[in-house]
């Protein structure tokens, strides 16, 4: 039925016979450890052993190794991504093979691991993350600026929507679910009337920048994380994404990702080549991030009685409200 | 009459196994999903002490802002279309208070620590 390797022990194997063609000092590889298996991707860990030690090593793969997801720009993708952003200066992960046909892996790419953290609760609150907590904002605005500048020309696959695209699309997502909510509707009645034009230069949009999906370290940003739903659009989207409240981890005070002040993060941006950042607009970006957050969790609730019956699942559509009160709360402004 | 103990007490005792006991003897993944659902239980508790007085409360206001009866869900559905087409807006006399009442009714239930909820509470609804 299908070429991929389903099991550990054939997913061994072939990183085996694939580990020369890795480094060429490698001989094969141990340790090998599945980290997660959703729906939309597997993450397995192993290392290379070569003559002079092992390399830890990152491998992301299509579930069972050659099923599609529906949403996201794809593995191939992914991985031009990463090593554009990392060509930019953007610190990500090195990519050292694209899986092919004959590596009997199915569709993904083997990148290098990088430790550190990732739980935005311990971000915001690790004794030992204070320091970088002090330039982080800074730092993600710096880093944006970046990402902003690599030419979306290279990446013709991905999907360009501008703000009225975008309102459309996930007012439509909120419709086709069965609950009416009062204040999405009126979120997305402001929104739309006040909602920016199309960019004047349209650019490459990360599109989940956030705490949750930066590994951090002591000295700052080790890793920008998770570029499946990149696409073409407006740069301040990404700004406003990553100061909604849900990714703050209950320090509502910090904006930035619950570490940094939004001057710190504009600074940063500015700094480092991004366009003057217009604080109306990073504002409508933040609600609309928000309310986009919102639909997320309440499409849970049809996705619970359907294809995911879990607790987590049940909690996820239980955490809608937490945006309503953040949106009634940036309208009051 | 039924015996006791009551659900509430049986409820206790099952999040307090979550806690105590699975977390405790479980790999790590199966911790955290018996974290959560240890939180899932705590959450049906807050909603069978809350939610009758709340909803009754949430009729009441849209009874009075939509000026005509019907269920809660018609009545949402009714006051969700003003505010899409634009009829109803933010300036509309009561239905801030109305929209933030009901928020805070649900977050109660939902997630009482949020700490959007809690800067709500905090801080009472601006001027409008």
């Amino acid at each position: 039925m299908n070429s991929a390797s389903h099991s550990e022990d054939a997913v061994r194997s072939a990183l085996a016979a694939l580990a020369p063609r890795l480094r060429p000092a490698a001989r094969t590889i141990s340790g090998l450890m599945r980290l997660s298996g959703g729906a939309t991707q597997e993450i397995w860990r192993f290392d290379l052993d070569t003559t002079e030690g092992s390399q830890p090593l990152i491998m992301r793969r299509a579930p069972g190794g050659d099923r599609r997801s529906e949403a996201g720009v794809g593995l191939n993708v992914e991985a031009q991504l990463i090593a554009a952003a990392r060509a930019s200066g953007v610190s990500v992960p090195e990519v050292l093979h694209v899986l092919a046909p004959e590596d009997g892996l199915g569709h993904g790419f083997i990148m290098e691991f990088v430790a550190g953290e990732t739980l935005g609760g311990r971000i915001v609150k690790a004794a030992s993350l204070a320091g970088a907590r002090q330039t982080l904002a800074y730092s993600c605005g710096q880093i944006l600026a970046r990402i902003h500048s690599i030419d979306p020309g290279r990446f013709p696959s991905l999907a360009h929507q501008t703000p009225a695209d975008l309102i459309e699309q996930w007012h439509a997502a909120y419709r086709r679910g069965s609950v009416r909510r009062p204040v999405f509707d009126l979120a997305f009645h402001e929104l739309s009337a006040s909602r920016p034009p199309p960019p004047v230069k349209a650019r490459l949009v990360h599109g989940d920048f956030r705490n949750g999906n930066l590994m951090i370290g002591p000295e700052g940003v080790r890793a920008v994380l998770d570029w499946e739903l990149a696409h073409i659009g407006d740069p301040m989207e990404d700004l406003g994404w990553l100061c909604v409240n849900s990714w703050r981890f209950g320090r509502i005070e910090k904006p930035v990702g619950g570490f940094g002040e939004y001057a710190d993060l504009y600074a940063g941006y500015e700094a480092a080549g991004g366009a003057p950042v217009n604080r109306e607009m990073a504002t409508w970006w933040e609600m609309f991030g928000t309310l986009r957050w919102g639909v997320m969790c309440a499409g849970s609730l049809a996705a619970f009685r359907s294809v995911d019956a879990t607790v987590e699942r049940a909690m996820i559509a239980r955490r809608t409200s937490e945006t309503e009160i953040d949106l009634l709360r940036l309208m009051a402004n | 009459m039924q015996d006791q103990p009551s659900p509430r007490e049986i409820l206790c005792a099952i999040a307090a196994f979550l806690r105590n006991t699975v977390i405790l003897n479980s790999d790590p993944h199966t911790a955290f999903q018996a974290r959560v659902a240890a939180n899932a239980v705590d959450l049906v508790l807050r909603q069978l002490e809350l939610s009758t007085t709340g909803e009754a409360a949430e009729l009441m206001r849209l009874q009075a802002l939509l000026g005509h009866t019907g269920t809660l869900a018609e009545l949402n559905t009714a006051l969700a279309e003003a505010l899409a087409s634009g009829a109803k807006g933010i300036s509309t006399p009561g239905v801030s208070e109305h929209l933030r009442a009901t928020t805070l009714e649900k977050l109660q239930v939902d997630q009482p620590n949020y700490s959007g909820y809690r800067a709500a509470l905090e801080r009472p609804l601006k001027d409008t």
